[in-house]
């Protein structure tokens, strides 16, 4: 288990979708897809777009790709150094 | 791989983080499993690492200090004999053989479905709030939320005090059922106190009683709400809209293992034992009742689990919380009016596009499945299973595993793990 130190000042980089994204140590994947310009994380059988619904790993809305891995949920994800994300959008 | 244990504990909120503490305090070997990547449950997430909240830290540090081992990123898919449970865990899996469980998967939010709820930016009440813990901007930005009891305040305050603009708090109860509510809060001092803290940080944010989304629109994302107030209609333009009223248990891992439920709650003994022998269930599964209620029967179960004596404060504690969690109940249960939101075109089923139109002669969850693919996409019906309960009356199938999407590894009996029937008590 992590100590509860602040680590707030630890910043890492990400991509979403091929865009980088620099965010506190401890976001979730799922809050850093809000920082991108679209909050978009799949698209519906009709190609409609869709966000993030439970942010508990329950609604299955947040997944992705991440690191070469299919369908993890962005939500319960913690966003680490070098991370691939890769939305369905 | 395969892992043992004399109790293995499922779910690391305040109920599983409790039972564990006392069960393995007293010397049994204790295996924790959840989902999530740090314990603390859906209530203290991010408490791991912030140490805002001093009862969260105080179980957090008494749980690493317990000598309870944690897997976190674990997900239990299947349950192939008593006694064994399948796990899966990042791209790998593991089974876990178990003399004694303790269900501690506590609750999520119910959606009901309404024009528009599909739109990116509309989340549920609570949903938005662990986001925001979890680092979402919220600064500047406009935020409605809608839904009922003390989690609507509970997210609004979380906003608020990370800069968001709430404009708007839509209490679905009546304006007598929620004065009733919030009188009876004084046999709860602890509740009472945190309820009070929130509204002075609230006070200058717009509440209604007898108030609900109708709907929300927008180009690609949610851009306004129209809202139900009183019997006017307003319309609100946000950035974000929070939705969902209250909480319902995750029975699904207490079905896979053969547990009874009745009225949405697994049904358990004084010795909080379900009717499956050796397998206890806590907090959220008994019926929605908050953090308390999650200590304490945690704590009960882990004291039964290893055979230790019941201090009588928590036996007297339990009721207590008990008595609460049914004055809740009453006073979430959705009212008629918001069965009646959803339009033909208004999806039910998210995962599989299912519009209300395509339920039209069907009877029960059954038939929705089988006719029009209901409840059959990756959430597995959690999401629209809960609505359509609500909406129809349907209720719940038996579980099937795998209860979660797995890879077909998962799902294979490890042959180091025998097979046979045997367990000793």
């Amino acid at each position: 288990m992590r100590e509860p130190a602040s680590k707030a000042t630890t910043r890492v980089t990400l991509r979403i979708n091929g865009r980088a994204v620099t965010v506190p140590a401890g976001t979730s994947v799922a809050a850093a897809l809000a920082m991108t310009d679209s909050f978009v994380s799949r698209a519906d059988l009709s190609g409609r777009p869709r966000g993030p619904l439970c942010g508990m790993g329950v609604c299955f809305e947040c997944r992705a790709t991440i690191d070469g891995v299919p369908e993890v949920l962005m939500c319960l994800t913690p966003c680490r150094e070098d991370q691939e994300v890769v939305t369905d959008a | 791989m395969r892992e043992a244990c004399d109790l293995v504990v499922v779910g690391a909120g305040p109920g599983g983080l409790a039972a564990a503490c006392r069960a393995a305090e007293a010397g049994l070997d204790v295996l924790v499993l959840d989902a999530q990547p740090e314990p603390g449950g859906q209530v203290w997430r991010s408490e791991a690492r912030k140490g805002a909240n001093r009862l969260a830290r105080r179980w957090l540090t008494r749980f690493a200090a317990s000598g309870a081992r944690f897997r976190p990123g674990a997900r239990v898919v299947a349950a192939p004999e008593p006694g064994v449970l399948l796990v899966e865990e990042g791209s790998s899996s593991f089974a876990v053989r178990y003399g004694r469980a303790v269900l501690a998967t506590g609750a999520r939010e119910r959606f009901l479905p309404f024009p528009g709820w599909t739109l990116p930016g509309v989340l549920g009440v609570s949903g938005l709030q662990v986001l925001v813990k979890d680092g979402l901007p919220i600064r500047g930005k406009r935020v409605v939320l809608a839904g009922t009891g003390p989690l609507l305040l509970a997210a609004a305050a979380t906003i608020h005090a990370h800069g968001g603009e709430v404009l708007y708090i839509a209490e679905q109860a009546s304006a007598a059922s929620h004065w009733g509510f919030a009188l009876q809060l004084w046999r709860h001092p602890a509740k009472l106190l945190q309820g009070a803290l929130m509204s002075a940080a609230l006070i200058s944010v717009p509440t209604s009683t007898d108030a609900w989304v109708i709907a929300a629109e927008g180009e690609g994302r949610v851009e306004s709400v129209r809202l139900s107030v009183r019997g006017r209609e307003e319309q609100l333009r946000c950035d974000y809209l929070g939705a969902a009223y209250g909480l319902v248990p995750n029975l699904e891992v207490a079905r896979l293992l053969g547990c009874e439920t009745s009225a949405g709650a697994v049904v358990v003994n004084e010795r909080l034992e379900t009717r499956v022998p050796k397998v206890h269930a806590v907090g959220e599964l008994l019926g929605i009742g908050g953090v308390d209620q999650a200590l304490v029967t945690g704590e009960l179960a882990g004291l039964v689990a290893a055979e230790q004596p019941i201090p009588v404060e928590l036996e007297r504690t339990w009721h207590r919380v008990r008595a609460f969690a049914a004055q809740l109940a009453r006073h979430d249960a959705p009212r008629a009016e918001l069965r009646r939101l959803a339009t033909p075109d208004t999806l039910l089923c998210r995962c599989e596009d299912v519009p209300m139109s395509a339920l039209e002669g069907c009877q029960n969850l059954r038939e929705a499945r089988l006719y029009a693919r209901l409840g059959m996409g990756a959430c597995q019906g959690r999401t629209c299973g809960t609505a359509a309960q609500t909406l129809f009356g349907w209720s719940g199938e038996d579980v099937r595993p795998p209860c979660l999407p797995a890879r077909i590894g998962s799902l294979r009996l490890p042959s180091d793990v025998s097979s046979t029937h045997a367990r000793e008590s």
